[in-house]
This record gives C-alpha cells, structure tokens and sequence, in this order.
C-alpha cells in the first residue's frame, strides 16, 4: 500500500485542535496501519502556507498523495466519513501481521 | 466635563469616489465596517475594488481583498477596464488578495465542528503584510454556499468584522439582495455588521435601468438621506451624482452678456446674467436653433468661450442653418472659440450625458453654453432622472459661472407648455417663449419674456421675423390675446381703446 501523505491545518493551541490532532492519530494508526506521514501546521505561525493552500476554515486536513488531493473539514470525529473523504481503503486489523 | 467632550467624533475616511463622499458627508466611517447590499448587476465588485483603488492612488492607502465569489485572476482582468491595474499594485505591495473563491472540484467533507480561523488568520497576515487601512470582502453570501452549516458562517463572520475593528482597518463587506425593495441583505448578514449599511440598486423603470446608491445608516454619524443616481464609466468607475445633496450657494452676478440679439437684450433689460440659466420654449420650427445660433455668435463676437450641445442636429445641418442666417460656426471653431459637440440622445443614459458633458466643459472651460434641445435628452429617460439631470447640469454650470440657454419643445404648434418646461421651469432663472400666432390665414410668430430673475423685463408678446440675417423682433401684438394658450382672438382696435377709456378717471 502508497504511502499516505496528510498534512492538517489548525489554528493555535485550542480544545479544537487537540481533539482534531488526536482523532487523526487514532485514524492513522488504526485504519491505516502505520503508512502515513502526518504533518500538522499552525496557521497563526505559518499563515502563507494556509494561503498557497487556500484554506478557508480550521482544522482542515488535506490528502497530498495518493492522488487526487482530498479535503476533509472539521475535528474529525467521525472516522468512517474522514476515510471516505480521504478516499483510502481502511487497514484492516489483523491484515497488518 | 460632560461625555460630549471626553468622547471623540466619528472620524470619516474619504473613499476617493467621485460624489460619494459628498453624499456620505466625508467618507466612511472610519475604523469601522460599512456593509454594501445590493442585487446581481448592482456594482457591488466595482464598488468594492474601487475603494481599495481610490485609497492607493488618492490617499497612498493599501488594501487587503478578500474574494469569496471571483477568482481574483477575473478581478484584475475585468477592473483593467475602469484603469485600476491591481497586479501592479499587488507587485508593489499596496494591494494584496486573499482567495477565498470556490475551487472546482475540490468539494470538502465535513466531519465535526470547525471555524474560519484559517481565513481570519489569512486576511490578518495579509493586512499585516502590506499594511493595509482598507479592506473589502466580496461578498458574504457566496460563503454561505461554500459552507453547509450557516449558523457556525454567521458567528465567524461576527468574529472577523470584530477583528476587523480591532485591527482598526476601515472595511466594506458587500452582500446580495434578492429584490431591489426588501430585506437588506439575504441571510441576515445586517444584523452582525450593521453599523453602516449601504444600498445599491439597479432599477429597471420604463425600460430605463437606474443606478442608485442609498446610505441606510451611518450609526452615530450623519449622512444625505434618499437614492442618488450614479453609473460607472471607463477608466473612472463610480461616479455618484449627488443631485439633491449639491448646496445652493452659487454666486450671484450682476454682469450682463447679450443674448446675440439686440432687440431681445433690451427686452430682457440689457441681456441674460453671466451665471442664469435660461429656458427657450417652442414648437418645432419656431426658431428655437436660431436662437441658440445667435445667443452662441453673441458670444463669439465678445471674445468669449462657447460651447454648444446638439441632441437633434449633426454638426453638418447646424453649421449649415448657420451659414443660411450669415454665421460661420467653422470659423468660430477655428479660432477656438467654438466647441460643437453633436450626440444622439439614445446612445447613453442621462448620468453618463451628465458626466461628460461634465467633463467637457472641464476641459472647454466655456463662458456660456447651449443645450439644444432639452427635450430630446427627456426621451432616454424618466421623469424623476431627467429632473435630477437638469438640476445636475444646472447647479454645476452656475458653479462654474457660465451662462447656460436650453431649449425645449412644446408638442403642440400653438401654444401650452412642454413636459421639460414643467419639470424644470423653477430651476431655470428666465424664460422665454416662442409661439405661433395665428392671424388670418397666416403662421406668425411671438416672442415673450416669461421670467426674468432678479430683473425689470419686458412684458409684451413680440412679434418676429426670420431672414437671411437672423431674427428680428418686432412690434408688439395689440390686437390680440389668448396667445400663449393656443387661442388667439382678435379684437378690434376700437373695443380697446373702448376697454381702455373703462380704466381711466
């Protein structure tokens, strides 16, 4: 399975962006089995990153590869629908060994 | 020490559009933000990039656009028209973009609660990074679309306007409306960036679309109430008209200019005041162009600059009319005395007239003007607009201390009065009729002074004759009455002289 390459946009430290970082924690380990590359980027320090991307709204995470480019909104607490907006075949468990 | 003097004025930031800030006493509010309602077609976009480019050409201001709807590629291409050349000001940092237009095919899925942080985040690093003191959003409904959960939109819109404030920036968020005369603005966006609301309105009335712009409210501050006309034109933008909202203080000038007729001066008591407005009524044929010929060779032979407007004549008829009466317009032109300017009334509407015929006699710089006539500019327009025009085109002559002859024609031959004349007969100072008198079998004509601000007149209806050498007035008409409602009846010269003798002692 290609390595997945996501990257979430926050902004700062709030209860928001906790949950959001730790739901897509759970995700990753989980349903995609340690084949992921995970980068979280604050927009109060890096804002022209959120520009080039044209993020509008906080916690937006964005599937770089596989291609096509995905865009899921919000805290991601619900990870069936986070996994069909990334548009990746979950890992099943038990598949991995 | 009451409240009254602890707590500052609202201070007002001049846009830079032309009429705007007269009609908003000064400008916006500044420091705050004014929401610009309007429906589709209302030049609301224009509006919003002109604010930002007035700021950086007059002021030296930068400003920040936020773009919910165009691509900003579409809004550096479409304002090029109207001479605003953002990708220079973009490359020497007084204008940046913040996109926040729909990508295609980028449709997000939305799992759980989220917040425009991002883009309050952008729009704050942006202003930071050209120090702008203006911002405009264009415009907030196209977000209500891009985003399912409209009540999370309304409260971080509520948090960017009050960041706005805090950054102490002077922003314009605009919005759409649905119907020209309703609610402020779809999805109550009044209710959270309400301090200052600004209509704009795109009326379809007879077939004639209307520009107008309506301040609703400045809170805590004052500002001219009503619908102003305004229209956009190229390489300029909006140019608000502000008719109602111009202060009569023009200068009033004892200085006399002669009519080009002799015999009409003295009728009028040594001729026209150098700043009156003076309207020539009569049927078509009357010799309401001759007039106007004379009135503008008068002034030639005194040296003076004059400009005439022709709205039913080309240049080719009116230069050879003319010549029949022993004028050489081509002369006059030669000498830069004269300027003729010929236009179908139907190739614009009134407010872009106005504008140029603003703009020429900017440029001309004439002593006296003529308007022939009036009342074909009435045809591209409604009551209400050509009104506003003539009170327009008015006031700003008398500005400019020139004296101005418009002609209007009555619709029948004999007498009555004209739509224009009774639209615009209190505006005018003087007024002087022409009229076909009928007397036995034959056309004659009369001539009046109906009105003559300020000044003793004669009140005899005279009669005149047209040659080759122009007009020529006459004896009065003393056998007759009724002219001037279309009636005459002759009476014998003994039954006045009888009606006489009832008068005297």
């Amino acid at each position: 399975m290609d390595k997945v390459l996501l990257k979430l946009y926050v902004t700062g430290q709030t209860p928001k962006t906790e949950r959001a970082i730790a739901n897509l924690r759970r995700i990753c380990k989980e349903d995609l089995g340690g084949q992921y590359e995970m980068a979280v980027i604050d927009v109060l320090e890096r804002p022209q990153l959120a520009e080039d991307e044209r993020i509008l709204a906080t916690p937006t995470l964005i599937k770089t590869l596989p291609l096509p480019l995905r865009r899921v909104i919000g805290d991601l607490s619900d990870t069936e629908k986070v996994l069909l907006g990334l548009d990746v075949q979950p890992v099943r468990k038990g598949e991995e060994e | 020490m009451n409240t009254m003097d602890r707590l500052p004025q609202i201070e007002k930031l001049e846009t830079g559009i032309a009429g705007f800030d007269l009609i908003a006493r000064g400008g916006l509010p500044k420091g705050r933000t004014t929401l610009i309602s309007g429906t589709a077609g209302s030049a609301k976009t224009v509006i919003a990039c002109q604010f930002l480019a007035e700021g950086i050409e007059k002021a030296g201001d930068s400003g920040v656009f936020i773009t919910f709807e165009e691509p900003p590629d579409d809004i550096r291409q479409n304002m090029v028209g109207l001479g605003w050349d953002i990708q220079r000001w973009e490359a020497e940092g007084q204008w940046a973009f913040v996109d926040a237009s729909p990508q295609p095919g980028a449709e997000a899925v939305v799992t759980g609660s989220y917040d425009l942080g991002a883009l309050l985040a952008r729009i704050e690093y942006a202003v930071r990074k050209v120090g702008a003191t203006r911002v405009s959003m264009d415009s907030l409904g196209a977000i209500f679309t891009q985003f399912a959960d409209s009540a999370t939109v309304r409260s971080e819109l509520f948090r960017i306007a009050s960041a706005l404030k805090a950054m102490g920036v002077t922003a314009v968020m605009t919005a759409e409306r649905a119907q020209e005369y309703g609610d402020i603005a779809r999805y109550g966006v009044e209710e959270f960036v309400a301090d200052n609301v600004i209509i704009l309105r795109n009326v379809l009335e007879q077939e004639k679309r209307r520009r107008t712009v309506e301040i609703l409210k400045f809170r805590g501050t004052s500002h001219q109430k009503g619908e102003f006309p305004f229209t956009i034109m190229p390489g300029q933008g909006v140019i608000v008209i502000p008719l109602s909202a111009i202060e009569l203080k023009q200068k009033s000038s004892n200085v006399r200019l002669s009519s080009g007729n002799e015999e009409l001066d003295r009728m009028c008591g040594g001729g026209f005041f150098r700043d009156s407005i003076i309207l020539v009524s009569g049927a078509t044929g009357n010799g309401k162009t001759l007039m106007v010929t004379e009135f503008i060779a008068g002034g030639a032979a005194n040296g003076e600059r004059c400009l005439l407007f022709a709205f039913e004549e080309s240049r080719e008829q009116l230069f050879r009319n003319a010549e029949g009466w022993g004028i050489d317009f081509e002369q006059m032109e030669e000498e830069g005395r004269l300027k003729v300017v010929c236009e179908y009334p139907e190739v614009m509407g009134l407010e872009d007239h106005l504008i140029d015929m603003k703009t020429v006699i900017d440029e001309f710089k004439p002593n006296r003007m003529a308007v022939d006539s009036l009342s074909a500019l009435e045809r591209v327009s409604n009551i209400k607009g050509f009104r506003e025009f003539v009170i327009g085109l008015t006031s700003f002559i008398k500005h400019e201390e020139i004296v101005g002859l418009f002609t209007a024609t009555t619709p029948t031959l004999m007498g009555g009065t004209s739509v224009t004349e009774a639209h615009i007969s209190t505006i005018t100072d003087s007024i002087i009729l022409l009229r076909y008198v009928e007397m036995y079998g034959e056309m004659r004509r009369g001539l009046t002074v109906l009105k003559m601000r300020g000044s003793m007149h004669d009140k005899d209806i005279r009669e005149f004759t047209i040659d080759g050498q122009g007009m020529h007035i006459g004896k009065p008409f003393r056998n007759v009455t009724g002219i001037l409602t279309g009636q005459p009846v002759h009476r014998a010269p003994a039954e006045i002289e009888r009606i006489g003798e009832l008068f005297q002692e």
